[in-house]
């Protein structure tokens, strides 16, 4: 079982409290209704599904209950760092050698 | 009376105090403290089991977890029969009941025996080639037959009687393997002061102290030592020793899972203790101090009983005083055996001879043999041993060849060398490296915050072991925040030490297509079989492995891998480390059921929840379902009736006089703030801003992409106040979704949502006369038409507690959803109850709400839905706002595909012949006529009697379905065709004139 710090209870919890909810930066048009077919095919189907580093979105459910985001490497299973939601897209990753 | 194999005097048990126990029905006497195999081996028993393809006899191999021949039953009782239980494992109890397996009908003679000498039919990759033709053959035929000729014990068919329990636990040094190097890791972390767990297997902590006689540590006995040391442990408050406790799996971040097997060794274990329990630890640092395994020598006819590594013929004699035979043959590439042969010697029993592959080798250990007058061979080996059920002789045989030598033994002890147990490494992610000069594989890089230690890690001798050890558990106590060190490593007097050994077949494995030189015992795999498999095609160790099952058996190839990988790489004619070493996997050794499953069972296996209203329904007799994790009332039946009765009369009593209905495991969530009205709009299809306080409206929720995903009704309280419902089963998924927007795409929304399906329950009271029933107990609400019209809310007080009262129907009929606070729902109920019953009224389940919402063509999402539903499809066009310029699902809804024609649209759909009843989920189509497999154009979603209607209804799905209607389609079923006619949903007072009746 991993463990998976929350960025607003600044803590690491157990994998059991959390649960994922997707890939994380992909926002929600302001125009939605708008959209064309491609935008929309974009936004909802396509996800990137990386071999290596993968930025999602967790929620604590069985804690705070707040969204937040994290950078995972999907070979390893590693938490790299959590941020809070609606912070942009880590510049660089603590760790990372490439 | 003392067992004839038992030698006065020698061991470490009180032979006094003696202990019952039957195998196959017979009758022995063993001693407190001993194993099941020791037992057995002090009775002279060697012949416990039958091997798993060829049927052929066993004895025991070792004296630990690593067995893969021993493997019995233990029947406590008629439910409690454990299978595949390692007979060098369990402990001895005072009337223990064992019982051989893979035998019929008795384990000397046994039928399936024949399979091995029709072996030949049974060689590498037999099951893949085979049974591979005809296809159809394999599950009919095939796969059954060989189920029920291979395999080893039988499942119980009994429940578990047994209970388990479970533990997290935290620490900062976790050390897992209670030998020398795993106490002296313990001790200088646990002198610091940080919270340490040790744990090992055995009952006893030692390790290889258990037969290395010749280890002092500290002045004393190395075994003696250990058994102090240990007890220091227990008394200190920052540590835990757990014995008898397996660590079974290596996870992620230095999370441990380990088996404590709490009761298997007692005679009677009281109700009170758990069989097994499991701990999942996660600790700041991990010490692996998980030891060395011996290995085998690879010879023809290796595995007959009697014949076994030499360290557990130690064991068997040092620590429980058991001779494994009177006259000891002994066959070795590593020194290791010769410390085996002197302790049986010098406890008087018998060594016919040494016989040593190596060509010269030298040291104090032969030296000491030859001291003792035991024979000693160098360049010689074993190329098969005698006899069938019992090992009766070896045959000696220079190894480059020459004249054969026959020399009677009742018992062959064999050393090939250690195997470091890397198991957990392994596990743990980290890398192994070949040591090309010890011919093994020691860690390499690691991984997580661990670090092995002792013979594990490749660290020969006792000295060196407890220096590494003692250095390893201070650093890591030290990585885990330990500040002070103090405490002294322990002083090894004497130690034992020996040198390498070899890997993979011995001169008498072969080269010939008929010799039995087994590899993996408990498959049944033979030298001749990976060459087999390499010879066919097999590069990879990782085919050889699957091709021959070496390795796969519950063993995990514990004494197998080695010897396995060593003969791919010979006749591969690469190195070693190019051919790799198989992944080892979770679990080290075999883990039940219930030690997973813990207490996750029966009324524990998911919460269960009941409303307020629960016992009242009980107490009436009703028929209660699951939904979800909620028991629902399903139907009252009054005496007599059966389900279809019942319904029927709570259908007709509602639509007649008046039903009451527990509806209180709706999903409830309160939307609050200044942004209320703003986020519901962006949330639901429907407009709400304009929604006046006081009024209800049925609000369509989408996700994104323009389906259905759930529906309820929602009532204004105030402009700032939503009071929402969702559907008993969307509750906590309808939550999770609006916070999720309200959190990550809405933020700038001053909105909070609060889930009260809890805190409110809620009665339905639907018929003409519901208004008549409630108006009694209501205060501070106008009740007339006027005041309180269909959809509105109104917030006052009944029987005196305050209420959310709903004007609302599910039925059509006149209705009102009545919420008080949930401490006062059986209360309320019961008060409305009596009203009812002056009236007539009845009580209804959620049989008759499915009905009487169905006549009114009231749809369920999750059943007349199914994700793939929009709001057109399910004809709702008029609860999407048509002028809203964004809501969940506005641009997934405008798709190409879902604003297509020829969707499938929800319909009524009538039998024609009214009293035939479709089945939900039945397959339409327009043409019954036409060929196999037919196009189905659509399925019902919904079927019922309808008694208020006085005939069959259903919904269904129906590709364009809403342009059929008055068409007949035909539902084919298995024992006939049903016609069926398409018309509207509604199938009772098509104009509403009843929801103000
Ligand atoms: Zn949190």
């Amino acid at each position: 079982m991993l463990l998976i710090r929350c960025p607003y209870c600044e803590e690491e919890r157990p994998e059991l409290e959390f649960r994922n909810a997707g890939e994380a930066h992909i926002a929600r048009s302001a125009n939605m209704a708008g959209e064309s077919d491609d935008d929309f095919e974009k936004f909802f189907f396509i996800r990137s599904n990386p071999k290596g580093i993968i930025y999602e979105r967790w929620r604590h459910m069985h804690g705070c209950a707040r969204f937040f985001n994290a950078v995972r490497d999907t070979v390893t299973d590693k938490f790299i760092m959590t941020y809070k939601a609606g912070e942009p897209k880590p510049a660089k990753l603590p760790g990372a050698s490439k | 009376m003392i067992a004839a194999f038992r030698i006065p005097g020698a061991g470490r048990l009180k032979q006094a105090e003696t202990a019952r126990f039957s195998f196959d029905g017979q009758s022995y006497s063993g001693v407190e403290g001993d194993t099941l195999a020791s037992a057995l081996l002090a009775n002279g028993v060697h012949l416990v089991g039958r091997s798993f393809k060829y049927h052929r006899p066993r004895g025991f191999l070792s004296a630990g977890a690593e067995e893969p021949n021993a493997l019995v039953e233990i029947k406590r009782d008629s439910a409690r029969k454990t299978p595949n239980v390692r007979a060098t494992v369990q402990e001895l109890y005072d009337g223990l009941t064992a019982q051989s397996q893979n035998r019929w009908p008795s384990l000397s003679f046994d039928v399936g025996a024949v399979n091995d000498i029709a072996s030949p039919l049974f060689s590498a990759g037999f099951y893949y080639k085979t049974f591979m033709w005809p296809k159809a053959a394999w599950k009919k035929f095939y796969e059954p037959k060989i189920r029920a000729a291979a395999g080893l014990g039988v499942a119980p068919d009994q429940p578990d009687p047994d209970h388990y329990s479970a533990r997290f636990a935290h620490c900062d040094v976790l050390v897992l393997g209670g030998g020398a190097a795993g106490i002296a890791a313990a001790l200088a972390a646990a002198e610091t002061g940080v919270r340490v767990i040790l744990a090992d297997e055995q009952a006893d902590f030692g390790g290889s102290l258990r037969f290395e006689s010749g280890a002092r540590i500290e002045g004393q006995d190395g075994f003696a030592w250990a058994q102090a040391a240990v007890a220091k442990l227990k008394g200190m408050d920052n540590v835990r020793v757990l014995s008898r406790t397996t660590a079974f799996g290596y996870y992620a971040q230095n999370f441990v899972g380990l088996v404590e097997r709490v009761s298997d060794h007692l005679q009677n274990p009281g109700r009170e203790l758990p069989r097994e329990r499991l701990w999942q630890v996660r600790a700041k640092r991990v010490v692996l101090a998980t030891g060395a395994i011996e290995r085998h020598m690879v010879f023809a006819d290796n595995d007959r009983p009697g014949i076994m590594l030499a360290s557990a013929a130690r064991t068997y004699l040092n620590h429980y005083g058991v001779a494994v035979g009177r006259n000891i043959g002994v066959y070795t590439a590593n020194d290791s055996a010769y410390a085996a042969a002197i302790d049986l010697k010098k406890a008087g029993v018998g060594v016919a001879a040494i016989v040593d592959l190596r060509d010269n080798p030298t040291g104090p250990v032969i030296d000491e043999a030859r001291a003792l007058g035991i024979e000693v061979n160098f360049g010689r080996a074993v190329i098969r041993a005698g006899g069938k059920l019992r090992v009766s002789s070896m045959t000696v045989q220079p190894k480059n060849g020459g004249g054969e030598r026959t020399i009677p033994v009742d018992a062959i002890l064999m050393s090939a060398g250690w195997t470091p147990s890397v198991h957990l490494f392994s596990q743990s992610r980290g890398k192994v490296a070949f040591n090309d000069e010890t011919k093994r594989f020691v860690p390499g890089t690691y991984v997580q915050d661990c670090v092995s230690v002792g013979a594990c890690n490749g660290t020969d001798g006792l000295s060196a072991t407890i220096d590494e050890a003692y250095a390893a558990g201070a650093k890591a106590a030290k990585d885990a925040g330990a500040s002070t060190v103090k405490g002294t490593k322990p002083k090894v007097d004497a130690s034992e030490s020996w040198s390498r050994g070899m890997l993979g077949a011995a001169p008498g494995a072969g080269p010939g297509t008929t010799v039995k030189a087994f590899v993996d015992f408990q498959n049944d795999v033979t030298a001749k079989d990976i060459r087999q498999a390499v010879h066919e095609g097999m590069h990879s160790i990782e085919h050889v492995k699957r091709f021959t099952t070496n390795g796969m058996a519950t063993d995990q190839g514990k004494t197998s891998n080695m010897h396995g990988l060593a003969i791919a790489a010979e006749t591969l004619g690469k190195p070693i480390p190019q051919v790799g070493l198989t992944t080892f996997r979770a679990p080290y050794t075999p883990v039940t059921f219930g030690s997973i499953v813990g207490h996750a069972r029966g009324p524990l296996f998911d919460a269960t929840r009941k409303t307020a209203i629960h016992p009242w329904a009980e107490a009436q007799g009703a028929v209660f379902e699951d939904v979800g994790q909620w028991k629902r009332a399903w139907y009252f039946p009054k005496a007599g009736e059966d389900m279809h009765a019942a319904v029927d009369r709570e259908c007709v009593t509602v639509r007649k006089t008046a039903g009451l209905f527990d509806a209180s495991t709706l999903g409830k969530i309160e939307v609050v703030g200044p942004d209320a009205a703003k986020f519901m709009e962006l949330l639901y299809t429907n407009p709400w801003e304009k929604l006046e306080p006081g009024r209800c409206r049925y609000g369509i929720m989408l996700r994104e992409d323009g389906f259905i995903y759930d529906d309820g009704v929602v009532g204004r309280l105030a402009p700032d106040r939503f009071h929402v419902t969702t559907t008993t089963g969307g509750a906590p998924r309808v939550m999770n979704h609006m916070e999720d927007y309200l959190q990550t795409e809405f933020p700038h929304l001053n909105v909070w949502l609060t889930s009260i399906t809890e805190q409110w329950a809620v009665i339905a009271v639907q018929g003409p006369k519901s208004r008549d029933i409630i108006a009694p107990l209501v205060e501070g609400i106008d009740m007339s038409d006027e005041a309180l019209p269909h959809m509105s809310v109104r917030e006052g007080r009944i029987c005196g507690v305050p209420t959310r009262l709903f004007r609302m129907s599910f039925t059509g009929e006149r209705g009102f959803e009545v919420n008080v606070p949930a401490d006062y729902g059986q209360a309320v109920w019961e008060a409305l109850w009596a009203e009812g019953q002056k009236l007539g009224a009845c009580a209804y389940g959620t049989e008759s709400m499915h009905v009487l919402r169905a006549e009114k063509g009231y749809i369920i999402v999750g059943q007349d839905t199914d994700g793939t539903v929009t709001p057109n499809d399910a004809g709702l066009d008029w609860a999407v706002g048509k002028k809203k310029t964004d809501f969940v699902g506005i641009r997934g809804m405008a798709r190409p595909d879902l604003v297509a024609k020829g969707r499938k649209q929800l319909v009524g759909l009538k039998t024609k012949d009214p009293k035939v009843v479709l089945e939900e989920g039945a397959q339409i189509v327009a043409d019954p006529k036409q060929a196999i497999p037919m196009t189905m154009i659509g399925h019902v979603t919904s079927s019922y009697w309808s008694q208020n209607c006085g005939r069959s209804i259903a919904l269904a799905l129906v590709a364009g379905g809403r342009d059929r209607m008055g068409e007949t389609l035909y539902v084919p079923m298995p024992d006939g065709t049903i016609e069926v006619e398409i018309t509207g949903m509604v199938f009772f007072d098509e104009k509403g004139e009843r929801l103000n009746g």
